[in-house]
């Protein structure tokens, strides 16, 4: 990329693996949060859906900031980490994927929470007859009749991540090659005299990149039919 | 066949209070709609979980609200051939008529794919998707997919309802043929008589939820 300069290309890719990171591991976690709220009555349902939305809300420093507490050094959740895997978060890449994930979650889950009520139930006796016990069910009925809800969840979930600015830099902070986002290397050339070409630049990159995410997004949305159109 | 049915469910205003043993072999369940027809066939299913009461199937007990006991519809070796088909739309034909074998041994030598296949002349539509098939077609293949999942008990749920009359006189034959060839006892829902009187042995007549009564009848 001839004008870019290194330290841009090198925010650009790490943004592009955070976000990566981020939507992967928290999938599944996603589609399981999604299936509970949109299937089953349980006790503490509401607060699961509260706290679950609740990064989509809050200043996303609150969001930063329990992050630090919880998962630095010192906090409960990271000691635990470091001491059972060796796995360290604060002012790591991996602990801006942990904030791009949980930032990216709500609208992930929405998203696939969505399509898992469009799913015709219908279908899924019909499958039960034949001998499904649930959990086939749901892994060869409900989940590829959601699935395009699931990608759309995916792809919306990683254009957010990708985009994650205000608790990440809280919780991880901003250091070139190893926290700098495209978002946080944008504040910093904000912040530095002359580097307006390189907050253009950055600028350009960070929509064309979040409008192709929207776009094929809206794309897969479009898919979802929860084998309504069946014959 | 001997499936007996002693069970009470309500769902919001409607009363299912249904007591009835069936001896079939082809038992039908006539009546106006609203009257609790395919209410009863999805509780001999599983589909339906009943307030109170017992089914039983041969041995089997299905349902036994004194004991707690409540066999999953997957468990109990049924066929179900639905009103709409309800084959799989993301799956093709022939995968939906051989779903089940990914779940349920075979009980022995059970019919194969391609003798069913040929009883009911669906060979040409294996690879096509269930959304381009017409109503008939559909039904055909929703019938040989129950029969592939080697049940013990068909049930059937107005499975001509939704076809016009040639469609009807396309398929019938086709159930007909597998009365009387696979000798599977098969429970069969509809308001029409003239199926009743075609297909019947055993004609079961319901009204607002109750079986009114019980007739066995030479077929015609």
């Amino acid at each position: 990329m001839p004008y870019l300069s290194p330290d841009e290309t090198t925010a650009i890719l790490l943004s592009l693996k955070i976000a990566l990171v981020a939507t992967l591991a928290s999938l599944p976690m996603a589609i399981a949060i999604a299936w509970l709220l949109a299937r089953r009555q349980f006790p503490g349902k509401a607060l699961l859906n509260v706290l679950v939305h609740l990064p989509l809300v809050m200043p996303p420093v609150v969001t930063g900031y329990l992050l630090l507490i919880g998962f630095g050094r010192r906090g409960p959740f990271g000691e635990a980490l470091e001491a059972c895997c060796g796995v360290v978060l604060s002012f790591r890449w991996t602990g801006a994927a942990l904030a791009a994930a949980v930032m990216s979650f709500p609208l992930t889950v929405r998203a696939i929470r969505l399509s898992l009520e469009a799913v015709d139930r219908k279908l899924e006796d019909a499958a039960a007859t034949l001998g499904a016990a649930p959990v086939f069910v749901f892994l060869t009925v409900t989940l590829p009749l959601a699935l395009p809800g699931v990608l759309a969840g995916a792809v919306i979930g990683f254009a957010k991540a990708l985009g994650e600015f205000g608790a990440t830099i809280t919780f991880v902070s901003n250091i070139p090659g190893e926290t700098q986002t495209i978002a946080s290397a944008i504040y910093t050339a904000t912040q530095t005299p002359g580097a307006d070409a390189t907050t253009l630049r950055l600028t350009l990159i960070a929509i064309v990149i979040a409008a192709g995410a929207l776009a094929l997004s809206e794309y897969f949305a479009r898919r979802v039919t929860g084998g309504a159109d069946r014959t | 066949m001997s499936l007996d049915i002693s069970v009470r469910s309500t769902l919001g205003d409607f009363t299912l209070e249904a007591s009835a043993r069936l001896d079939g072999p082809l038992s039908v369940l006539v009546g106006p709609s609203g009257s609790g027809k395919s209410t009863l066939l999805n509780v001999i299913a599983g589909l339906t979980r009943p307030r109170t009461g017992k089914v039983t199937f041969g041995d089997d007990v299905w349902f036994d609200s004194e004991r707690d006991l409540f066999v999953k519809p997957h468990l109990r070796r049924i066929g179900y051939v639905f009103q709409e088909g309800r084959l799989l739309p993301h799956l093709s034909v022939r995968s939906n008529l051989t779903y089940s074998s990914w779940f349920r041994r075979s009980t022995g030598p059970g019919p194969r794919l391609e003798e069913i296949v040929d009883l009911l002349g669906i060979g040409h539509l294996l690879d096509r998707s269930p959304r381009n098939l017409s109503g008939g077609e559909r039904q055909r293949c929703a019938l040989a997919r129950a029969l592939l999942a080697t049940p013990s008990l068909l049930l059937m749920d107005e499975p001509l309802a939704a076809l016009d009359e040639t469609r009807r006189e396309e398929v019938l034959p086709y159930i007909e043929n597998v009365r009387d060839r696979y000798r599977i006892p098969i429970v069969y829902v509809t308001h029409s008589s003239e199926e009743a009187e075609r297909l019947g042995d055993e004609i079961v007549t319901m009204k607002r939820g109750r079986i009114e009564k019980v007739e066995r009848r030479v077929r015609g």
